[in-house]
């Protein structure tokens, strides 16, 4: 397990790389290129600031200042996950014809996603200006909810990615299961807006991803210290869930070639 | 040092995986009904596979397709695990299989050559050095900043082999390779290759062009439905090999002649012109050629037989071997003055050869009943390909008793693969010069033929 640990950071310069392909590739002959890295959050935004501004009315100061700064690390989940449980497969091309290890891949998948996120963030700081959000200090600790994010879904595309090897089922029901996910966290809405996560808390409590996505609110909506505690916890557990995912994954290995 | 090492290695592939996915359902399924067992049917595609090569080796590995080849070659690459037994590679190894297989569609090809050569093994710094040999080797010029979606196939590849080559393995593995490209690329791998072999590097070559196999391996794996059927000196096994070949064909060939003739005595009331393709007799390949029979049958050819040396029926010939083409003819009454013809034909018609007792002033005064005619081919010196026979008998204007167009098959396989034209001078090479005066190069005459 620990030489295999080693062996990627020999291959960090094959990451950086495929990471490089991935964005590059990503925009490669559209019109706009990088820029829809910004415009696609940022209409994706406009698009829930309208209706649950003007539809639904949550009675939310600096409504698009809030929906941003849990919307653009979820677009970063979301997409990081779906990518990774995939990427064994749409790598194929790589698993089967040349010789490196497979974990790559779906680790390029969270980490180019990070990038993604990251290069949006000047747009959030925008949008926090244009409501005259005050950037406080504890937006410097942006770092720790970004390595507990990258903890957790790198320990979560470790399993899905092997299980879609096997099982192709597993994308039809991520995609479903990711917008049950979205709804449930607090993104488009506050906890305090929501009776029944007043009486049980554990509704989001209980869920690690709420707790990520509110620690960005914290540091930039409210300008306040995150939950901590919660995080680490989080960060603890994802360590541990990692361990395991990367067991199974490298139990299976093996066969990717044959299976893909 | 042995640079490879094959022990005992066995593959074992399950059946189904390419027709269907495992889906959850079916998992589901098979745990209730526990009929998994059942359907996950195995197969070998490598048996107890032994071999290994020095340092500084070339060795090269031929078998027909499915022999299992290409499973061995990602065995040795590390890009499967095998089933049984080990797989032991000392030194750095280029893998040249499925050129292009990491290449990205969407970005250049100089970008591809980052990412691949890191792939094989590269540092970034490394690549950046390299960078304007591997682009000038691949001959794509300006090409490599387009899109690799824009390639064609070819440039594909090139690509691919350009990069695979600088690698500079100590050890390489490649697949089929050398007929990729035009013939200029063909020549600068060659050139490559015999630079890896002159820089004592460790080569493994598969390949179906077995005039390569020769002229570059040292030594020579044969492989037969995942078994090594014999391992040596590379003429030898080759040789070998082509005589398995052969004796295959050669049933293949009877198997397609019992066909034919089962055909013509269950179809000899029919007097007129008859169309055998509509007997299903002909494989999908040879639909272009049409084969037919026709005459009014009063004297009828039964049967046509290719015999060898030996006085044996068979169907598969070495180049200046004797043949004899044996016509059992039946007549239903006496025939005044019957002339008998053959005619050797290549797959698009072209006649090789042509003749019958008239035109050589035979005289057959009159025959009755049964008999047979005989025409022996001294020396069969024809080039390697399939070749039809045309039989005949006709009255002397030309009226036709029995007219076989097409129907008989027989090829000729020689030494040499890419022999050109149809006929084979039997012949001699030797140089002169001051320093070698008068020494045979390499002796080609017809006793090796």
């Amino acid at each position: 397990m620990i030489a295999n640990l080693r062996d990627l950071y020999r291959y960090r310069v094959l990451i950086y790389t495929l990471i490089v392909r991935e964005l590059k590739a990503r925009y490669r002959g559209s019109v706009l290129g990088f820029l829809w890295s910004f415009l696609n959050p940022l209409l994706m935004m406009s698009v829930y600031a309208l209706v649950f501004n003007y539809y639904f009315r949550f009675d939310i100061k600096g409504y698009a200042a809030y929906l941003c700064c849990g919307l653009l690390p979820w677009i970063w989940f979301s997409t990081g996950i779906l990518e990774g449980s995939r990427s064994i497969i749409v790598g194929s091309n790589l698993v089967n014809k040349a010789l490196f290890p497979a974990e790559i891949l779906p680790i390029v998948s969270v980490l180019s996603n990070l990038v993604n996120f990251l290069l949006s963030l000047p747009m959030l700081l925008i949008i926090l200006f244009f409501y005259s959000i005050k950037v406080t200090p504890y937006a410097l600790l942006l770092v720790f909810p970004v390595l507990v994010q990258v903890l957790l879904m790198t320990a979560i595309v470790m399993f899905l990615s092997t299980a879609s090897v096997y099982f192709r089922d597993v994308e039809q029901i991520l995609a479903n299961l990711m917008s049950l996910m979205f709804f449930l966290c607090p993104i488009i809405y506050m906890v305090d807006q929501i009776p029944i996560m007043q009486r049980y808390p554990i509704l989001y409590k209980g869920n690690p991803i709420a707790l990520v996505m509110m620690s960005y609110q914290d540091i930039f909506f409210y300008g306040r210290m995150f939950d901590w505690q919660s995080l680490l916890i989080i960060a603890l557990c994802s360590l541990v869930l990692f361990f395991a995912g990367y067991a199974v994954f490298n139990r299976t290995k093996d066969n990717f070639p044959e299976e893909v | 040092m042995d640079a490879i090492v094959v022990e005992a290695v066995s593959k074992r592939f399950r059946k189904h995986r390419r027709k269907r996915f495992l889906t959850l359902k079916s998992t589901l399924i098979d745990m209730v009904t526990r009929k998994n067992e059942a359907r996950t049917t195995t197969f070998w595609a490598l048996q107890d596979v032994t071999f290994s090569l020095r340092q500084g080796e070339m060795l090269g590995i031929i078998g027909r397709n499915g022999s299992g080849k290409s499973t061995l070659l990602k065995l040795i690459a590390g890009i499967t695990k095998p089933t049984q037994g080990k797989v032991v590679v000392n030194g750095r190894l280029s893998a040249l299989i499925e050129l292009g297989g990491g290449f990205h569609p969407e970005i250049s090809g100089r970008e591809n050559i980052m990412i691949n050569g890191i792939i094989l093994g590269l540092s970034r710094k490394e690549l950046l050095q390299k960078m304007d040999d591997i682009i000038a080797f691949s001959g794509l010029g300006d090409f490599i900043d387009a899109p690799v979606r824009t390639y064609s196939s070819g440039m594909f590849i090139r690509l691919g082999f350009s990069i695979a080559i600088h690698v500079d393995p100590e050890i390489l593995l490649i697949d089929e390779i050398l007929a990729v490209g035009d013939a200029k690329f063909g020549h600068k791998c060659i050139e490559k290759i015999e630079e890896y072999k002159n820089n004592q590097k460790t080569i493994l070559l598969v390949s179906h062009d077995l005039s390569a196999v020769e002229k570059f391996c040292d030594r020579v794996v044969w492989l037969e439905k995942g078994r090594v059927m014999a391992e040596g000196h590379p003429r030898e096994i080759i040789d070998q090999y082509l005589t398995y070949i052969e004796r295959e064909e050669s049933d293949s060939y009877a198997a397609e002649h019992a066909h034919v003739t089962s055909d013509l005595d269950s179809h000899y009331e029919h007097l007129e012109q008859e169309d055998l393709d509509g007997f299903g007799l002909l494989s999908p390949h040879e639909k272009g050629v049409e084969r037919k029979r026709w005459g009014n049958r009063e004297v009828e050819i039964i049967e046509v037989t290719l015999l060898n040396r030996e006085g044996k029926k068979d169907y598969v010939f070495q180049t200046g071997e004797p043949l004899t083409i044996k016509l059992v003819y039946q007549a239903r009454k006496a025939i005044e003055k019957p002339v008998f013809g053959i005619g050797i034909f290549l797959q698009n018609g072209t006649c090789v050869y042509g003749s019958n007792t008239d035109i050589e002033h035979i005289q057959i005064d009159r025959i009755e009943g049964r008999g047979e005619v005989h025409c022996l081919i001294k020396a069969l010196d024809l080039i390697e390909s399939s070749y039809y026979l045309d039989v005949a008998c006709h009255k002397r204007d030309g009226f036709p008793y029995d007219y076989h167009f097409r129907l008989h098959k027989f090829a000729v396989r020689g030494r040499f693969h890419n022999e050109q034209g149809i006929y084979r001078p039997v012949h001699e090479w030797s140089l002169k010069s001051e320093t070698l005066s008068g020494k045979a190069l390499e002796d080609h005459g017809p006793e090796h033929l």
